[in-house]
């Protein structure tokens, strides 16, 4: 991520006039407005770090789903979908769709239900506090850390697409974050990433009609593809060879359902607060599951205006063609999103395109602070450093460690402007820690006989084992490609902390089953597990199931059609 | 059913000073497309040239994005006066009566 946008002997500047800058500060006018207003809306730490509970499940569903949907995601799918055409499917579908399906229905009662605040509060009533503490520290530091990555490469945006130069572009961006959230919090956040998505959506569907027009519709595209140095394989999603990097059809397949489908995607969903914060913050049960499902139907579909738009750009800008075809230029992937736009859309929605742009990386960083604030402040700071304080105490502390982490978060960015790969490293290193978290997760949801300390020697064991496979790929010790190499990595990782955390019960006293009422399966009864369905929660278009069985049929026509 | 009891923080804060209570987002979405629409279809009507039309495939890409964004504004709009937000002490928020919006 690092060296793409910085080249730019090819003219990556947007010719952007007065008309478009003039939208994209109308767009950050509303989003400080957003936070001014919320602001009235704070009055106590559970207000400002989790909305005070009480988001209607249309709202935490798009938030849920934007706060993935940031600007590096939007970047590197474009890209992929350059690169390998529809395989890149996988990553929203079977990548997405099982694990998000499965934290509503399975995990958010526990979730919500047991009132925790944060995912290492849930480990600390599930386990113990040590489990509570690993899980926090590892959890704030790579929320800085990546806040830091994401706001310097909107620097780099910043500079290749309008001249900005990295010392202004970094602070002006983090000051804006920093600002609606410290006035107005998690309600901040939250309303600004809903915002997000529709100026997203204003980015990529007219590009998308845009670019489609151009390449002779979608005919015109898949016969320009399909003769294009990938061949006809870039139109089908299965057994994605190329994607893989496995060469056997079987293996492929393998590593994509169990690999990405299965260990990847699972442990990202249902483990990361920043993703199960927007879920938390809803307003009743029923609305808590039900946001990872709305989430999901947009989840679905919005493959279809980022990933066809990269295979336009791989047929229509001629150095991505020349890239394709093996030759050499001075574009990457990584290009191929500002290409297309530069190429496609005329002044005016370029504009509302900038400002979709810029809004992404903002709510990409908006996420990881503000769920960082949270983890700092209940887990570190009230639970363990500084407990018994009243509550407006933690509210301060909730709102200085915004601002420190906005601090920290740019001190990260200059620092990974002088040395690009130490973060790349990073940032892959913190990856590793959701395969263990999520293997368990589910062990303790489903066997009571699992104890605290298992939990973090289990989270530790299963975080090296990954550590490991990743050293013997980098170093050539196994022979797998970077692809097979992170789905070995997580899976190793998992199967390590599910082995370890089961040994280690067996010779460690667990917790008596009256204090994990509501915390395992087998000792919740079904009335705890069900949501209400009156008022705001009746009908059958809110029924959870309802909606999971039709994001699962919306899936698998995808599929067919994408075969 | 806003507030779950049994936490330690917010405990005290009145359930009416809650976030979604005070200004309606719907409000806000329906102003950011709404000011973005008409922009792009004035800019469409008068500042349309034969350049900025063949670079988006002959097809007037600021009117029409416009257009469908005053519609979506209008939407929204729309759906604040149909289910207006219910205030203070009354329970449940406005926006999930009326499921996710239409897109």
């Amino acid at each position: 991520m690092t060296t793409i946008l910085a080249q730019a002997q090819t003219d990556l500047r947007l010719d952007a006039t007065v008309l478009d800058y003039l939208l994209v500060a109308f767009y950050f006018l509303l989003v400080l407005g957003i936070g001014y207003a919320a602001r009235r809306s704070v009055s106590s730490s559970l207000d400002f770090l989790l909305s005070g509970r009480s988001m209607p499940a249309w709202v935490t569903g798009l938030a849920f789903i934007s706060a993935n949907l940031g600007a590096l995601e939007l970047i590197g799918m474009v890209a992929n979908g350059a690169q390998y055409g529809i395989p890149t499917v996988h990553y929203y579908w079977i990548g997405a769709i099982p694990a998000m399906v499965f934290l509503a229905l399975v995990m958010m009662p526990f979730y919500y239900g047991s009132k925790a605040r944060s995912v290492p509060e849930f480990l600390y009533k599930r386990f113990n506090r040590t489990t509570q503490r690993v899980q926090a520290v590892i959890f704030a530091l790579s929320s800085v850390l990546i806040a830091g990555v994401n706001l310097f490469s909107l620097g780099l945006l910043l500079e290749a697409l309008l001249g900005w130069s990295l010392a202004v572009a970094i602070p002006v961006a983090a000051v804006i974050v920093l600002a609606y959230i410290t006035l107005g919090g998690l309600s901040a956040a939250i309303y600004s990433e809903v915002l997000q998505f529709f100026v997203i959506l204003a980015l990529l569907i007219p590009m998308t009609i845009a670019g489609l027009n151009r390449v002779g519709g979608w005919d015109g595209l898949t016969q320009a593809v399909a003769g294009g140095p990938g061949g006809p394989e870039e139109l089908s999603s299965w057994p994605g060879t190329t994607l893989t990097e496995i060469e056997n059809p079987v293996w492929s397949v393998i590593g994509i359902v169990f690999g990405l489908g299965f260990v990847l995607s699972f442990g990202y969903w249902t483990t990361n607060f920043a993703e199960v914060q927007r879920a938390l913050s809803a307003k009743s049960m029923s609305a808590a599951k039900r946001t990872p499902l709305i989430g999901a139907y947009p989840k679905a579909l919005i493959p279809l205006v980022i990933i066809i738009p990269g295979m336009i750009a791989a047929v229509l800008v001629p150095q991505l063609q020349t890239l394709k075809a093996g030759g050499q230029t001075d574009v990457t992937y990584n290009n191929a999103l500002s290409l297309l736009m530069k190429e496609v859309l005329p002044n005016g929605i370029l504009g509302v395109a900038i400002a979709g742009l810029l809004a992404a990386f903002m709510a990409g960083m908006a996420a990881n602070i503000s769920s960082f604030n949270t983890v700092f402040t209940y887990d570190i700071w009230q639970d363990w450093v500084k407990p018994g304080k009243p509550d407006r105490y933690y509210l301060q502390v909730g709102r200085w460690i915004t601002v420190i982490g906005c601090v920290l978060a740019i001190a990260t960015a200059f620092i990974a402007s002088g040395s690009g790969n130490i973060m790349d490293y990073l940032q892959s290193l913190f990856s590793f820690f959701n395969a263990p978290l999520f293997a368990i997760f589910i062990l303790g949801l489903f066997w009571r006989r699992m104890t605290g300390t298992s939990a973090w020697i289990g989270l530790l064991a299963g975080t090296a084992a990954a550590v490991i496979v990743n050293i013997l790929t980098t170093t050539g010790v196994l022979s797998l490609s970077s692809q097979a190499g992170s789905f070995v990595g997580a899976s190793a990782a998992f199967i390590v902390g599910v082995l370890v955390a089961m040994g280690v019960s067996l010779v460690s006293t667990p917790k008596p089953a009256s204090e994990l009422t509501g915390l395992v399966w087998s000792l919740t009864t079904k009335e705890e597990r069900v949501h209400s369905a009156e008022g705001d929660d009746a009908g059958w278009y809110r029924s959870p199931p309802v909606l999971a069985v039709g994001v699962l049929v919306l899936t698998a026509i995808l599929y067919i059609i994408f075969w | 059913m806003a507030e779950p009891n049994g936490t330690r923080a917010g405990q005290d804060a009145p359930v009416s000073m809650t976030a979604a209570r005070l200004f309606d987002l719907r409000t806000v979405l329906a102003l950011l497309y709404g000011v973005y629409g008409i922009v792009l279809l004035i800019v469409g009507l008068v500042s349309t040239d034969q350049a900025d039309i063949d670079k988006a495939g002959g097809w007037n890409i600021n009117l029409w994005s416009g257009l469908v964004m005053i519609v979506v504004a209008a939407l929204f709009a729309l759906w604040v006066r149909l289910r207006p937000l219910k205030h203070a002490a009354v329970e449940g928020t406005a926006g999930d009566t009326a499921g996710p919006p239409g897109h």
